[in-house]
């Protein structure tokens, strides 16, 4: 029974995916990727990795999918083709040939993985009651893997300022994104409806994920997702760019996850390192401000660089 | 049991190849590239399911740099999606 689920779910997403793929138009292409994320979310929980699944549904096919669908409807028709970027039918078929072999290999790896499997579970549980977490993702994500987090916050951080860079030289300074002229009809409704109740949720996410699935990745993504929809009725405005109050929000999450990891290298022996006996308030005092550079680092990557000047 | 999804991960690996390669519009090139990531998380989640040890459902490392991969493929992303539509995009809607 469950086998015949899994193999449904893998049949479906296979489907959708395919069809993302060879879909003739980019709009419609777009939303077959955010059919396959939130059917790849469902793996996820099927795979037993619920923190993955939320982040998936949250980022992957849901704000990962606002920003794809916006930026096929702003590039239907407009996209220039390089006549010696599309492929000649010998080529076609030598792509083909090329990567079904790379999915049969890789499926014969897979299927090949040694039983009993290596892991570091065992040593990841062994570690969970020093940290004062129940979760092992986000103890993992917090503790021994904790530069992989710090890079990742920076990453997005990198990112927005990517963006940004791209502004044109008249529109710099300006608020970030277009100009949206208030919503009227269910947009409007809902843009002042559902925020409150999105706010609770997000907050949840990632207080929950001390001890449960969540985190301040899938909360931070649910808080900017508010924001925005507030945005798209033209209830809320994005400050300048240069506003110090938003370049604060920005950086408060990484300049405080790197002091507490220098912090380490003098308290506890090593970079990152968190003083023992202190994990649990050490923890919260990172995620806090990163849950806040996060979700505002997401929004201002959906909103793309300034248009116009202030 | 994982079976399934490690089929599904070398199928998703092998099909976001062949959009990046056989597209020649950049958008739906990013698609696919997205789509080619994807199958490789879902290789982190077979691998992590197969580690599942010490009452744990799986293994929480790889799911740790799953998390990590999503966001930053989500950035970079935003990144190569700012590019197109300076590139080609035009004015905004509103303007």
């Amino acid at each position: 029974m469950t086998l015949a689920l899994d193999l449904l779910l893998a049949g479906a997403i296979l489907v959708v995916a395919a069809w993302t793929v060879a879909a003739r138009d980019g709009f419609a292409a777009c939303f077959g990727f955010v059919a396959t994320g939130l059917l790849l979310a469902l793996a996820w929980v099927r795979l037993g990795s619920v923190d993955v699944a939320l982040t998936e549904a949250a980022i992957g096919a849901g704000i990962g999918g606002v920003l794809l669908l916006n930026a096929a409807a702003r590039l239907r028709g407009q996209e220039t083709v390089d006549p010696g970027d599309v492929a000649r039918p010998w080529q076609a078929r030598g792509i083909a040939a090329l990567c079904t072999a790379v999915a049969v290999a890789l499926a014969a790896v897979l299927l090949a993985l040694p039983v009993p499997a290596p892991g570091l579970a065992p040593a990841a549980a062994a570690a969970l009651p020093p940290t004062g977490l129940g979760n092992p993702v986000t103890a993992t994500l917090m503790t021994w893997r904790a530069l992989d987090t710090l890079l990742e916050a920076v990453v997005v951080l990198l990112a927005v300022i990517g963006v940004w860079s791209l502004a044109p030289d008249a529109a710099w300074g300006g608020r970030p994104g277009p100009q949206v002229p208030p919503a009227e009809g269910p947009l409007a409704l809902l843009a002042r409806v559902l925020p409150p109740i999105g706010l609770v949720i997000g907050l949840h996410i990632v207080w929950a994920g001390a001890d449960g699935p969540g985190g301040k990745f899938q909360g931070g993504a649910i808080l900017a997702a508010m924001w925005v929809l507030a945005w798209m009725a033209g209830l809320v405005r994005p400050p300048p760019v240069g506003s110090r109050r938003l370049v604060l929000a920005l950086v408060a999450g990484p300049a405080v996850f790197l002091m507490v990891g220098l912090a380490g290298l003098a308290l506890a022996g090593s970079f990152l390192a968190l003083p023992a006996g202190f994990s649990k308030p050490v923890i919260l005092a990172i995620e806090a401000p990163l849950t806040l550079s996060i979700a505002t680092g997401l929004a201002l990557l959906l909103l793309g660089p300034p248009a116009r000047a202030a | 049991m994982t079976a399934p999804y490690a089929l599904l991960a070398a199928a998703l690996v092998g099909l976001g190849l062949h959009g990046v390669l056989a597209h020649a519009e950049p958008l739906r090139r990013l698609l696919a590239f997205n789509l080619l990531g994807s199958g490789v998380f879902l290789v982190f989640g077979v691998v992590a399911r197969r580690g599942a040890a010490a009452g744990l459902e799986a293994d929480p490392v790889p799911q740790a740099i799953v998390i990590t991969g999503l966001v930053v493929a989500f950035a970079a992303t935003t990144l190569a999606v700012a590019l197109l539509l300076r590139l080609h995009g035009g004015d905004p809607p509103q303007d």
